[in-house]
């Protein structure tokens, strides 16, 4: 065997006996660069999906909401961070992430793309897209790769608040005047589709699906993602009171499942190749933020490396002085304190 | 100066009193104050640490993280450390 294959074999070995590859191990190129896609593209998600949410912050009815609404957004950032992080460890650099985005030259996930038209979309959002992408995510926990797979373990545990505050949200709207029900069915109907299609497209056009089962890297095909959403989703909207917008949607007793109408897939196609409503809008605004951060980001660095070079004098002018008489009294001295 | 210049910080949290600090990510800053700072930020949003280290991450030196590094070659034929490599018959109480 040559080193090469010697690598390989341990690799292959280490996916089908399902554990984890960490990140200095040796890995085919292919799966390093399919892991930092499928994590820049999971990270590039969740920061712009703080745009259609953060759009109602300052509107938001209450001091409660808004209290609700800014830990929600916070925790979109604070997800964004923990897949960069992950996809450093792969070799990736944070700053050429960034730029794929901004430049479009990397995607995110297209529900992102619609506009969030009234305060209800914030609890649609938490209920349907975010219940979607618990769906989604709950498998990544268990990724092939160490680092992925830990963020989604944290990701996870924060989406569980994120759905339930939307539901709640939901609730209380239905509660209230027919005017506020009926902007909830407004959003329910102009979100309910776009959440079918963060599932991908289906799995006979789904070419990666196959090896990217076998590396581990992905747990269950889309169609069955899909499918598992809408058979949890269903009880939910009765529950609350609002019809999920598909003539087709009926409970099937021989599958023991529900079945649903066809997804609109050359919508899909359109809004992830740049033409849903708000994809310029969504880029540019990530743009303006990061070009407008520049300052920031030079002048901390400057000042870190003012204070850094006025230490090392302090240091040096420490180390010229006279050695000091030693303590007179055995007082014990403090050694190797630990932060 | 680029966009480039925020050094990498690897973070370690306490999660509580009587646990080892453990790795849990990293991030950008440019300073240690500010990582310490980001780091609470990020990483202890719901009361998931007491204490928290931050270190360059240019600064760790690691041994290669795979199995069959020889560097752990040393301990692998020592059972005479584990407890079970010795023989107490049945009837010794309390060993």
């Amino acid at each position: 065997m040559t080193i090469a294959q010697d690598l390989e074999a341990h690799f292959e070995d280490t996916v089908t006996r399902d554990r984890r590859i960490e990140p200095r191990d040796w890995m085919p190129e292919r799966y390093r660069a399919t892991m930092v896609r499928q994590i820049a593209q999971h990270a590039h998600s969740e920061i712009i999906g703080m745009q259609p949410e953060g759009n109602w912050i300052t509107r938001a009815p209450s001091l409660r909401r808004k209290a609700i609404l800014l830990a929600k957004v916070q925790d979109e950032a604070g997800h964004g961070m923990y897949l960069y992080s992950a996809a450093e460890t792969l070799g990736a650099d944070r700053a050429d992430l960034t730029e794929m985005l901004v430049t479009s030259r990397q995607k995110y996930s297209s529900i992102f793309n619609y506009p969030t038209l009234n305060y209800a979309d914030v609890g649609v959002i938490g209920w349907l897209v975010d219940g979607a992408a618990i769906c989604n995510q709950v498998p990544l926990c268990r990724s092939s790769y160490g680092p992925y797979a830990r963020a989604m373990i944290r990701i996870c545990k924060e989406e569980s608040f994120h759905q339930r505050q939307g539901y709640e949200l939901l609730m209380t709207m239905m509660r209230g005047t027919q005017a506020q029900r009926d902007m909830v069915q407004d959003a329910v109907d102009r979100t309910w589709w776009p959440s079918l299609m963060m599932f991908g497209p289906p799995d006979d056009n789904s070419p990666n699906t196959e090896q990217s089962m076998r590396w581990g890297v992905k747990r269950h095909t889309n169609d069955e993602l899909r499918q598992r959403f809408v058979d949890m989703t269903v009880p939910q909207a009765d529950k609350l009171g609002v019809t999920l917008p598909d003539p087709h949607l009926r409970w099937n007793e021989a599958r023991g499942r529900y079945d649903f109408g066809p997804v609109d897939w050359d919508e899909f196609k359109a809004v992830v190749s740049g033409n849903g409503p708000c994809n310029a809008q969504r880029v540019a605004k990530r743009k303006a933020a990061h070009d407008e951060g520049a300052w920031v980001r030079e002048a901390a660095l400057a000042h870190a490396a003012k204070y850094e070079s006025q230490n090392h004098r302090d240091e040096q002018s420490e180390r010229s002085r006279p050695t000091p008489d030693p303590p007179v009294n055995d007082a014990p001295v403090n050694k190797g304190s630990r932060p | 100066m680029t966009d480039r210049g925020w050094p990498l910080y690897e973070v370690f949290l306490r999660g509580k009193r009587g646990l080892n600090h453990v790795h849990v990510g990293s991030l950008h800053a440019a300073d240690p104050e500010m990582a310490l700072h980001h780091a609470r930020d990020l990483y202890t949003r719901r009361n998931e640490g007491v204490s928290i280290w931050v270190v360059r991450a240019s600064d760790i030196t690691a041994s290669s993280p795979d199995e069959k590094d020889p560097f752990f070659k040393p301990s692998g034929d020592k059972v005479y450390r584990h407890p079970t490599f010795y023989d107490i018959p049945d009837d010794v109480p309390h060993i």
